[in-house]
Protein backbone atom coordinates (compact mmCIF):
# COMPACT_ATOMS: atom_id res chain seq x y z
CA UNK A 1 0.00 0.00 0.00
CA UNK A 2 2.73 2.36 0.98
CA UNK A 3 4.69 1.44 -2.10
CA UNK A 4 1.82 2.32 -4.39
CA UNK A 5 1.35 5.59 -2.59
CA UNK A 6 4.98 6.56 -3.09
CA UNK A 7 4.85 5.45 -6.70
CA UNK A 8 1.78 7.58 -7.37
CA UNK A 9 3.34 10.55 -5.63
CA UNK A 10 6.53 10.13 -7.63
CA UNK A 11 4.61 9.91 -10.85
CA UNK A 12 2.58 13.00 -10.01
CA UNK A 13 5.71 14.99 -9.21
CA UNK A 14 7.36 14.09 -12.49
CA UNK A 15 4.17 14.83 -14.38
CA UNK A 16 3.78 18.22 -12.78
CA UNK A 17 7.42 19.10 -13.50
CA UNK A 18 6.96 18.28 -17.17
CA UNK A 19 3.64 20.08 -17.24
CA UNK A 20 5.00 23.24 -15.65
CA UNK A 21 7.96 23.26 -18.05
CA UNK A 22 5.62 23.18 -20.99
CA UNK A 23 3.41 25.84 -19.54
CA UNK A 24 6.37 28.16 -18.99
CA UNK A 25 7.01 27.95 -22.71
CA UNK A 26 3.33 28.31 -23.38
CA UNK A 27 3.21 31.36 -21.12
CA UNK A 28 5.98 32.99 -23.14
CA UNK A 29 4.21 32.25 -26.38
CA UNK A 30 0.94 33.61 -25.01
CA UNK A 31 2.75 36.76 -23.96
CA UNK A 32 4.17 37.19 -27.45
CA UNK A 33 0.75 36.48 -28.90
CA UNK A 34 -1.02 39.09 -26.77
CA UNK A 35 1.58 41.79 -27.43
CA UNK A 36 1.58 40.80 -31.07
CA UNK A 37 -2.15 41.34 -31.22
CA UNK A 38 -1.77 44.93 -29.95
CA UNK A 39 0.92 45.58 -32.55
CA UNK A 40 -1.23 43.98 -35.23
CA UNK A 41 -4.17 46.26 -34.42
CA UNK A 42 -1.86 49.27 -34.56
CA UNK A 43 0.17 48.51 -37.68
CA UNK A 44 -1.53 45.83 -39.77
CA UNK A 45 -5.27 45.71 -39.20
CA UNK A 46 -6.03 48.71 -41.43
CA UNK A 47 -5.18 46.77 -44.54
CA UNK A 48 -5.27 43.11 -43.51
CA UNK A 49 -8.47 43.33 -41.47
CA UNK A 50 -9.51 42.40 -37.95
CA UNK A 51 -9.78 38.72 -38.86
CA UNK A 52 -6.86 38.68 -41.29
CA UNK A 53 -9.33 38.62 -44.16
CA UNK A 54 -7.39 41.11 -46.33
CA UNK A 55 -9.01 43.78 -48.49
CA UNK A 56 -10.21 42.86 -51.97
CA UNK A 57 -7.17 42.50 -54.17
CA UNK A 58 -5.45 45.41 -52.45
CA UNK A 59 -4.20 43.51 -49.40
CA UNK A 60 -3.78 39.74 -49.22
CA UNK A 61 -5.46 37.72 -46.46
CA UNK A 62 -3.35 36.21 -43.69
CA UNK A 63 -5.34 33.00 -43.65
CA UNK A 64 -3.18 31.14 -46.17
CA UNK A 65 -1.42 28.84 -43.72
CA UNK A 66 0.68 27.21 -46.41
CA UNK A 67 2.05 30.53 -47.64
CA UNK A 68 2.96 31.56 -44.10
CA UNK A 69 4.63 28.24 -43.45
CA UNK A 70 6.66 28.24 -46.65
CA UNK A 71 7.73 31.83 -46.16
CA UNK A 72 8.14 31.79 -42.41
CA UNK A 73 11.82 32.78 -42.55
CA UNK A 74 10.93 35.64 -44.91
CA UNK A 75 8.22 37.15 -42.72
CA UNK A 76 10.68 39.21 -40.69
CA UNK A 77 12.12 40.71 -43.90
CA UNK A 78 8.65 41.52 -45.24
CA UNK A 79 7.69 43.32 -42.04
CA UNK A 80 10.95 45.21 -41.77
CA UNK A 81 11.47 46.15 -45.43
CA UNK A 82 8.00 46.03 -46.94
CA UNK A 83 7.15 44.11 -50.07
CA UNK A 84 6.62 44.95 -53.71
CA UNK A 85 6.00 42.89 -56.79
CA UNK A 86 3.57 40.07 -57.31
CA UNK A 87 2.84 37.33 -54.81
CA UNK A 88 0.35 34.50 -54.90
CA UNK A 89 -1.70 34.05 -51.74
CA UNK A 90 -4.71 31.81 -51.28
CA UNK A 91 -4.87 31.14 -55.00
CA UNK A 92 -5.04 34.81 -55.99
CA UNK A 93 -2.33 37.07 -57.32
CA UNK A 94 -1.58 40.25 -55.43
CA UNK A 95 0.39 42.98 -57.10
CA UNK A 96 1.34 46.18 -55.40
CA UNK A 97 3.24 47.49 -52.46
CA UNK A 98 3.24 46.88 -48.75
CA UNK A 99 4.90 49.70 -46.78
CA UNK A 100 7.96 48.98 -44.65
CA UNK A 101 7.90 49.01 -40.86
CA UNK A 102 11.60 49.54 -40.38
CA UNK A 103 11.09 51.24 -37.01
CA UNK A 104 9.93 47.97 -35.43
CA UNK A 105 12.37 46.37 -32.98
CA UNK A 106 13.27 42.69 -33.29
CA UNK A 107 11.05 41.75 -30.38
CA UNK A 108 8.08 43.55 -31.95
CA UNK A 109 8.63 41.65 -35.17
CA UNK A 110 8.83 38.34 -33.30
CA UNK A 111 5.62 39.11 -31.42
CA UNK A 112 3.85 40.06 -34.63
CA UNK A 113 4.97 36.85 -36.31
CA UNK A 114 3.75 34.78 -33.35
CA UNK A 115 0.39 36.52 -33.51
CA UNK A 116 0.00 36.25 -37.29
CA UNK A 117 1.06 32.60 -37.46
CA UNK A 118 -1.20 31.61 -34.57
CA UNK A 119 -4.38 33.53 -35.37
CA UNK A 120 -6.86 33.56 -38.25
CA UNK A 121 -6.88 29.78 -38.40
CA UNK A 122 -3.09 29.39 -38.18
CA UNK A 123 -1.37 27.40 -35.46
CA UNK A 124 2.36 27.39 -35.99
CA UNK A 125 3.72 27.83 -32.49
CA UNK A 126 6.53 29.95 -31.13
CA UNK A 127 8.92 32.22 -33.03
CA UNK A 128 11.72 33.61 -30.89
CA UNK A 129 13.23 37.08 -30.91
CA UNK A 130 16.72 35.70 -31.67
CA UNK A 131 15.33 34.18 -34.86
CA UNK A 132 14.53 37.68 -36.18
CA UNK A 133 18.19 38.71 -36.37
CA UNK A 134 19.08 35.49 -38.19
CA UNK A 135 16.24 35.85 -40.66
CA UNK A 136 16.97 39.53 -41.30
CA UNK A 137 20.53 38.67 -42.31
CA UNK A 138 19.18 36.54 -45.13
CA UNK A 139 16.82 39.12 -46.60
CA UNK A 140 16.92 39.25 -50.37
CA UNK B 1 -69.42 45.34 -20.15
CA UNK B 2 -67.55 46.56 -17.17
CA UNK B 3 -64.68 44.32 -18.19
CA UNK B 4 -64.65 45.82 -21.66
CA UNK B 5 -64.56 49.41 -20.46
CA UNK B 6 -61.63 48.60 -18.22
CA UNK B 7 -59.77 47.35 -21.21
CA UNK B 8 -60.79 50.12 -23.57
CA UNK B 9 -58.68 52.82 -21.91
CA UNK B 10 -55.30 51.11 -22.39
CA UNK B 11 -56.32 50.05 -25.86
CA UNK B 12 -57.22 53.63 -26.70
CA UNK B 13 -53.82 54.85 -25.52
CA UNK B 14 -52.04 52.10 -27.36
CA UNK B 15 -53.73 53.10 -30.61
CA UNK B 16 -53.04 56.77 -29.96
CA UNK B 17 -49.39 55.99 -29.29
CA UNK B 18 -49.11 54.02 -32.50
CA UNK B 19 -50.68 56.76 -34.56
CA UNK B 20 -48.48 59.51 -33.17
CA UNK B 21 -45.31 57.47 -33.41
CA UNK B 22 -46.06 56.57 -37.00
CA UNK B 23 -46.38 60.24 -37.90
CA UNK B 24 -43.11 61.03 -36.17
CA UNK B 25 -40.82 59.90 -38.95
CA UNK B 26 -37.14 60.41 -38.36
CA UNK B 27 -35.59 62.98 -40.67
CA UNK B 28 -31.93 63.70 -41.15
CA UNK B 29 -30.71 67.19 -40.31
CA UNK B 30 -29.40 69.53 -42.99
CA UNK B 31 -25.86 70.67 -42.31
CA UNK B 32 -23.84 73.68 -43.33
CA UNK B 33 -24.54 77.38 -43.39
CA UNK B 34 -27.95 78.67 -44.32
CA UNK B 35 -29.48 82.03 -45.00
CA UNK B 36 -32.99 83.38 -44.96
CA UNK B 37 -34.16 84.75 -48.25
CA UNK B 38 -37.26 86.75 -48.91
CA UNK B 39 -39.20 85.50 -51.86
CA UNK B 40 -41.99 87.39 -53.59
CA UNK B 41 -45.06 85.37 -54.33
CA UNK B 42 -47.02 85.90 -57.55
CA UNK B 43 -49.78 87.73 -55.76
CA UNK B 44 -47.36 90.32 -54.40
CA UNK B 45 -47.08 88.97 -50.86
CA UNK B 46 -43.69 87.92 -49.57
CA UNK B 47 -42.44 84.93 -47.62
CA UNK B 48 -39.09 83.85 -46.24
CA UNK B 49 -37.37 80.71 -47.29
CA UNK B 50 -34.13 79.24 -46.03
CA UNK B 51 -31.38 78.61 -48.52
CA UNK B 52 -29.11 75.73 -47.57
CA UNK B 53 -25.47 75.19 -48.34
CA UNK B 54 -25.09 73.01 -51.39
CA UNK B 55 -22.25 71.29 -53.22
CA UNK B 56 -21.28 73.62 -56.09
CA UNK B 57 -20.74 72.61 -59.72
CA UNK B 58 -17.67 70.48 -60.17
CA UNK B 59 -15.82 68.89 -63.05
CA UNK B 60 -13.30 66.10 -62.44
CA UNK B 61 -11.69 63.27 -64.37
CA UNK B 62 -12.93 59.88 -63.23
CA UNK B 63 -11.25 56.47 -63.24
CA UNK B 64 -12.04 56.06 -66.93
CA UNK B 65 -10.47 59.43 -67.79
CA UNK B 66 -13.94 60.81 -68.49
CA UNK B 67 -14.87 64.29 -67.28
CA UNK B 68 -17.75 63.95 -64.88
CA UNK B 69 -19.88 66.69 -63.34
CA UNK B 70 -22.78 66.95 -60.92
CA UNK B 71 -24.94 65.59 -63.74
CA UNK B 72 -23.56 62.14 -62.93
CA UNK B 73 -25.17 62.39 -59.49
CA UNK B 74 -28.47 63.89 -60.59
CA UNK B 75 -31.38 62.32 -58.71
CA UNK B 76 -28.99 60.23 -56.63
CA UNK B 77 -27.94 60.41 -53.07
CA UNK B 78 -24.22 59.87 -52.73
CA UNK B 79 -21.48 59.37 -50.20
CA UNK B 80 -18.33 61.42 -50.74
CA UNK B 81 -14.90 61.00 -49.23
CA UNK B 82 -11.27 62.02 -49.68
CA UNK B 83 -8.41 59.52 -49.87
CA UNK B 84 -5.35 58.51 -51.85
CA UNK B 85 -4.36 55.12 -53.19
CA UNK B 86 -0.97 54.80 -51.49
CA UNK B 87 -2.40 55.71 -48.09
CA UNK B 88 -1.59 53.12 -45.49
CA UNK B 89 -3.27 54.67 -42.47
CA UNK B 90 -7.01 55.34 -42.44
CA UNK B 91 -8.01 54.91 -46.09
CA UNK B 92 -8.07 51.10 -46.16
CA UNK B 93 -10.44 51.04 -43.17
CA UNK B 94 -12.66 53.75 -44.62
CA UNK B 95 -12.99 51.91 -47.88
CA UNK B 96 -13.41 48.54 -46.21
CA UNK B 97 -16.38 50.00 -44.33
CA UNK B 98 -17.76 51.87 -47.33
CA UNK B 99 -17.42 48.74 -49.42
CA UNK B 100 -19.72 46.83 -47.06
CA UNK B 101 -22.34 49.54 -47.62
CA UNK B 102 -21.66 49.39 -51.36
CA UNK B 103 -22.23 45.64 -51.34
CA UNK B 104 -25.50 46.14 -49.47
CA UNK B 105 -26.88 48.63 -52.00
CA UNK B 106 -25.40 47.12 -55.14
CA UNK B 107 -28.81 46.80 -56.76
CA UNK B 108 -30.04 50.25 -55.83
CA UNK B 109 -29.24 52.77 -58.60
CA UNK B 110 -30.35 55.68 -56.38
CA UNK B 111 -27.18 55.61 -54.33
CA UNK B 112 -23.64 56.34 -55.51
CA UNK B 113 -20.16 56.88 -54.10
CA UNK B 114 -17.61 59.55 -54.91
CA UNK B 115 -14.02 59.24 -53.73
CA UNK B 116 -11.70 62.17 -54.43
CA UNK B 117 -7.98 61.56 -54.44
CA UNK B 118 -5.86 64.17 -52.71
CA UNK B 119 -2.65 62.79 -54.22
CA UNK B 120 -2.65 65.00 -57.31
CA UNK B 121 0.92 63.92 -58.19
CA UNK B 122 0.55 60.17 -58.41
CA UNK B 123 -3.12 59.16 -58.48
CA UNK B 124 -3.83 59.66 -62.18
CA UNK B 125 -7.04 58.09 -63.57
CA UNK B 126 -5.23 54.88 -64.56
CA UNK B 127 -4.05 54.43 -60.97
CA UNK B 128 -7.58 55.05 -59.71
CA UNK B 129 -8.94 52.52 -62.19
CA UNK B 130 -6.59 49.88 -60.92
CA UNK B 131 -7.49 50.70 -57.33
CA UNK B 132 -11.22 50.40 -58.08
CA UNK B 133 -10.70 47.04 -59.74
CA UNK B 134 -8.66 45.74 -56.86
CA UNK B 135 -11.20 46.97 -54.35
CA UNK B 136 -13.77 45.16 -56.46
CA UNK B 137 -16.23 47.98 -57.15
CA UNK B 138 -18.05 49.05 -60.30
CA UNK B 139 -19.13 52.37 -61.87
CA UNK B 140 -21.61 53.08 -59.07
CA UNK B 141 -18.52 54.08 -57.11
CA UNK B 142 -16.70 56.90 -58.89
CA UNK B 143 -13.09 57.82 -58.21
CA UNK B 144 -12.04 61.29 -59.30
CA UNK B 145 -8.85 63.17 -59.90
CA UNK B 146 -8.48 66.93 -60.17
CA UNK B 147 -6.08 69.83 -59.70
CA UNK B 148 -4.96 70.40 -56.12
CA UNK B 149 -6.75 73.76 -55.64
CA UNK B 150 -10.06 72.37 -56.85
CA UNK B 151 -10.02 69.15 -54.84
CA UNK B 152 -8.66 70.73 -51.67
CA UNK B 153 -11.04 73.67 -52.09
CA UNK B 154 -14.19 71.58 -52.49
CA UNK B 155 -13.08 69.38 -49.58
CA UNK B 156 -12.69 72.17 -47.08
CA UNK B 157 -15.29 74.68 -48.25
CA UNK B 158 -18.08 72.42 -49.40
CA UNK B 159 -17.76 68.92 -47.96
CA UNK B 160 -16.19 70.30 -44.77
CA UNK B 161 -13.38 67.74 -44.70
CA UNK B 162 -9.86 68.84 -43.77
CA UNK B 163 -7.14 67.68 -46.17
CA UNK B 164 -3.53 68.76 -46.57
CA UNK B 165 -0.07 67.87 -47.76
CA UNK B 166 2.32 67.02 -44.96
CA UNK B 167 5.99 66.53 -45.67
CA UNK B 168 6.50 65.07 -42.19
CA UNK B 169 3.95 62.32 -42.62
CA UNK B 170 5.19 58.97 -43.90
CA UNK B 171 2.65 58.91 -46.70
CA UNK B 172 2.93 62.62 -47.52
CA UNK B 173 -0.72 63.57 -47.00
CA UNK B 174 -3.03 63.96 -44.05
CA UNK B 175 -6.79 64.02 -44.19
CA UNK B 176 -9.91 63.33 -42.18
CA UNK B 177 -11.85 60.15 -42.69
CA UNK B 178 -15.36 61.55 -43.01
CA UNK B 179 -17.92 59.84 -45.19
CA UNK B 180 -20.22 62.69 -46.22
CA UNK B 181 -23.82 61.91 -47.10
CA UNK B 182 -25.24 64.18 -49.83
CA UNK B 183 -28.93 64.26 -50.78
CA UNK B 184 -30.52 64.66 -54.20
CA UNK B 185 -30.61 68.43 -53.70
CA UNK B 186 -26.83 68.55 -53.16
CA UNK B 187 -27.19 69.27 -49.43
CA UNK B 188 -25.07 67.71 -46.69
CA UNK B 189 -27.24 65.41 -44.58
CA UNK B 190 -24.61 63.66 -42.50
CA UNK B 191 -20.92 63.10 -41.90
CA UNK B 192 -19.67 59.84 -40.47
CA UNK B 193 -16.23 58.81 -39.31
CA UNK B 194 -15.33 56.11 -41.81
CA UNK B 195 -12.83 54.56 -39.41
CA UNK B 196 -15.30 54.11 -36.56
CA UNK B 197 -17.57 51.04 -36.81
CA UNK B 198 -20.32 52.66 -34.70
CA UNK B 199 -20.35 55.75 -36.87
CA UNK B 200 -20.51 53.63 -40.01
CA UNK B 201 -23.38 51.65 -38.48
CA UNK B 202 -25.22 54.96 -38.03
CA UNK B 203 -24.64 55.75 -41.72
CA UNK B 204 -26.09 52.35 -42.61
CA UNK B 205 -29.20 53.29 -40.63
CA UNK B 206 -29.44 56.80 -42.07
CA UNK B 207 -29.31 55.84 -45.76
CA UNK B 208 -32.82 54.30 -45.82
CA UNK B 209 -34.14 57.33 -43.90
CA UNK B 210 -32.78 59.68 -46.55
CA UNK B 211 -34.02 57.47 -49.39
CA UNK B 212 -37.48 57.42 -47.82
CA UNK B 213 -37.68 61.22 -48.04
CA UNK B 214 -37.83 60.97 -51.80
CA UNK B 215 -40.33 58.12 -51.94
CA UNK B 216 -43.51 60.13 -52.13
Amino acid sequence: MRKTFIAVLFFLTIASIIYSCQSAEKVEQDMYYTNGRDLYIKHCQNCHGAKGEGLGELAPPLTDTLYLKENKTRLACILKNGLSGTIKVAGKEFEGKMPDFNYLADIDIAQLIVYITNSSGNKQGMYKTEQVATDLKNCK
Amino acid sequence: MKYLSNLSIPVFFAILFCLTSCKNERKLPIYGEREAKTIKNEDGTTKTDSIYQTIPDFKFLNQDSVLITNAKFKDKIYIADFFFTSCSSICPVMHRNLKSIYDNYKDNPDIMYLSHTIDFKYDKPSVLKKYAQKLGVGPQWQFVYGPKEEIYGIAEKNYLVAVMEDKNDKDGYVHQGWLVLIDKDRRIRGAYDGTNPESVAQLTKDIPVLLAEYKK
